[in-house]
């Protein structure tokens, strides 16, 4: 099974180096409310996909196991 | 999966330094995808086991109480080592205490089993 995709990592690995810079950035113009959502968007958008992840391995388990 | 397991803490250790919350979630994703990867090989062991214990003319109810006290095993481990990785230890030891509770409830039926075999080879008086 080598179709589970690594790129998942890059994927969130990327969007924390995007979001610290556009955070530097929005720090440096002074706008600290949208630094913080900007942060909380970035938290989200990542924790979307980790739940995608939690449940493919949830289901994947279950089928393994007959649970259920 | 060495190098999978490698390169997530590389990138991990490089989030680690501003966005320390995006960086645990990083980690619950190797996690997640380094069982994935392996989990297929689990899938061939429990099937090869299956047929085996099919063929010994196992009762089947045993053998899948079996394999899901193994899955609850599991996934109690996996949880509760994300959550110790968190920093709430307290919150991981409940997890394995719940999944021990869980595993001692589907134990049951087979120790009631055991019991009644026990006692019906005591002659009775």
């Amino acid at each position: 099974m080598e179709g589970i995709d690594i790129d998942l990592l890059f994927k969130i690995a990327g969007i924390g180096i995007f979001i610290s810079v556009l955070n530097i950035v929005l720090k440096q113009a002074e706008k600290e409310e949208q630094a913080q959502m900007l942060t909380l968007v970035g938290v989200v958008i990542v924790l979307l996909m980790v739940l995608q992840l939690i449940n493919e391995l949830f289901e994947s388990i279950r089928t393994i196991f007959n649970l259920f | 999966m060495v190098g999978l397991g490698l390169v997530a803490t590389l990138l991990i250790l490089v989030l680690n330094e501003t966005r320390p919350e995006l960086a645990f979630q990083g980690a619950i994703a190797a996690g997640i995808l380094l069982i994935l990867l392996v989990i297929s090989y689990l899938a061939e062991v429990v099937q090869t086991v299956t047929e085996v214990a099919l063929e010994a003319g196992l009762n089947i109810v045993y053998l899948q109480t079996l394999l899901r006290i193994i899955a609850i095993a599991y996934l109690a481990e996996f949880g509760s080592q994300v959550c110790r990785d968190a920093g709430q230890g307290s919150i991981a030891s409940k997890i394995e205490l719940a999944a021990k509770v869980i595993i001692l409830v589907m134990a049951v039926p087979i120790i009631l089993e055991v019991m009644q075999t026990i006692l019906s080879l005591i002659p009775a008086n």
